[in-house]
């Protein structure tokens, strides 16, 4: 048994380890996107500037609405289609869509929705008191951002964030409907190959378990940082 | 004559349908310290906040540190700066301690003065720090500077507060009820801050319910009702011979105790 879950020439080993990987890469890059994305739409919504408010509005709406597993294919083929289509119109021939570009956009727009109501949420529980000390100090715009209300509002969206991550690592997994090889793929692959179906499912959902238990770690020291300012710290 | 830092003629300013100042008219020459008192929803505060531009005005002539303030209406007839410019001027040389001090909570009381000093008016680390700790020195809180405000009493975080205020080089201090969400037993720490600021002859105007200091400090008392001015001179004029039943009557109630 060992043979085919290791190093071997007939093991696994290496093919799993990679798609362990690309699944944490697309986690990371998927959760960067989606935060970018949230922070924006954030902004937006409380722009009070009525185009974007709508824009950002429907945004939210429409990625929450579909399935994540719909928006994945629909958005892998529909858009691969009219970007070769496009290509064709001024001379030009296929262009690859990766799946790992797809995997990343798709659970970014999603994520962005959802981040973006908590990190809306959070800037507007910020007593209004110290954003108004910073415009009276002279803070405008990006400054006022940067410096007073992304950091303020951190302690407040970081247990929503963390929900996020956690259900983003689970997710990375409907990446596999186009066939690229991130964790379950790869598992997929190699049960079908050896008809070890139950040995690799659960190879593939203790390394999930294993990432979530690391991430579990790595918030509670993020939560512990704020702690430093926060006079009531919850542990 | 000293120059007029503030001058205020026909100060108007609505919220909605509500018009809270009615025409208010002040001045403020270099080392005065004005007292605005009145009792609740008299305009008080709006009017200074008017001053900083945290309140836009509807109407009448503003002049702070010399500089007028231009106002247009938008096609709401909402009041908004000809020139938005005009803002970070106004607001680099007006420094503004609030009632509920709005320290920010995620910078050490170190990093809380120097922060708009090295990143709105682009001082020095080095000139700014120093800056900072001889304010710190001055309102009694060196040994607090590396504390965050969360872990400060009402009275510390306050002398932050002005700590900050001086860290712009302001012409002008505005005071908007320092001492009102403080116990009692720390209101005299910052009084007593403020006081000193007085006394080496900074302009300052400031809202407050403290009369007796009002009485010793100011230089000037502007008793607000029903958003103008109904009474105002010098302080020991005011509080023993009010003119007006409705001055008698407020000095009555808030020196009594």
């Amino acid at each position: 048994m060992g043979g085919i879950l290791g190093f071997g020439p007939n093991g696994w080993g290496p093919a799993l380890l990679s798609g362990a990987l690309v699944t944490i890469e697309i986690t990371i890059g998927a959760f960067i996107c989606g935060l970018v994305i949230g922070t924006l739409t954030a902004a937006a919504r409380l722009s009070r500037v009525p185009p974007l408010v709508v824009l950002a509005r429907g945004y939210t709406t429409i990625c929450r609405a579909i399935p994540e597993l719909l928006l994945i294919l629909v958005l892998y083929y529909l858009g691969s289609q009219l970007l070769n289509e496009a290509l064709h119109a001024i001379g030009l021939g296929d262009a690859p869509i990766s799946g790992f570009a797809t995997a990343i956009i798709v659970l970014g727009l999603v994520q962005g929705a959802y981040a973006s109501e908590i990190i809306r949420g959070a800037i507007l529980a910020i007593p209004y008191g110290q954003i108004e000390a910073a415009h009276a100090f002279g803070h405008a715009r990006i400054l006022l951002f940067r410096r007073i209300i992304l950091p303020t509002m951190l302690p407040m969206a970081i247990g929503g964030l963390s929900n996020l991550w956690m259900v983003l690592i689970k997710d990375s997994a409907l990446i596999s409907v186009v066939g690229y090889s991130e964790l379950l793929y790869t598992a997929k692959q190699a049960a079908g190959y050896t008809q070890r179906y139950f040995l690799f499912y659960v190879v593939a959902a203790a390394v999930y378990y294993a990432m979530t238990l690391v991430s579990n770690i790595g918030i509670r020291s993020i939560e512990g940082r704020f702690g430093r300012w926060m006079p009531v710290r919850a542990r | 004559m000293l120059p007029k830092l503030v001058e205020v003629d026909g100060l108007r300013k609505s919220f909605g349908p509500v018009e809270v100042l009615k025409g208010v008219s002040l001045t403020a020459r270099q080392g005065d310290v004005l007292a605005l008192i009145g009792g609740s929803g008299s305009g008080k505060s709006t009017l200074l906040r008017c001053l900083n531009l945290l309140e836009m005005p509807n109407g009448g002539r503003l002049v702070v540190n010399g500089e007028e303030v231009a106002i247009r209406h938008d096609r709401h007839n909402r009041p908004m700066l000809a020139d938005r410019r005009q803002l970070a001027r106004i607001r680099s040389g007006v420094g503004m301690v609030f009632q509920s001090f709005n320290l920010w909570p995620h910078l050490t009381v170190l990093q809380n003065v120097m922060e708009a000093p090295i990143h709105v008016m682009g001082e020095k680390r080095a000139e700014a720090t120093e800056h900072a700790m001889s304010l710190l020195e001055r309102v009694g809180l060196t040994e607090k500077r590396d504390v965050y405000p969360g872990f400060l009493s009402g009275g510390q975080q306050q002398r932050v507060a002005i700590a900050r205020a001086l860290a712009i080089r302001p012409r002008l201090l505005l005071f908007d009820e320092p001492t009102s969400a403080l116990d009692p037993e720390l209101v005299g720490e910052v009084l007593k801050v403020i006081r000193g600021l007085a006394d080496e002859g900074r302009t300052m105007i400031l809202v407050t319910h403290e009369m007796r200091f009002a009485r010793d400090v100011a230089s000037h008392v502007c008793f607000l009702r029903g958003g103008v001015i109904e009474e105002e001179g010098p302080p020991r004029e005011l509080f023993s011979n009010p003119q007006t039943a409705a001055c008698r009557q407020f000095i009555g109630t808030h020196l009594a105790h």
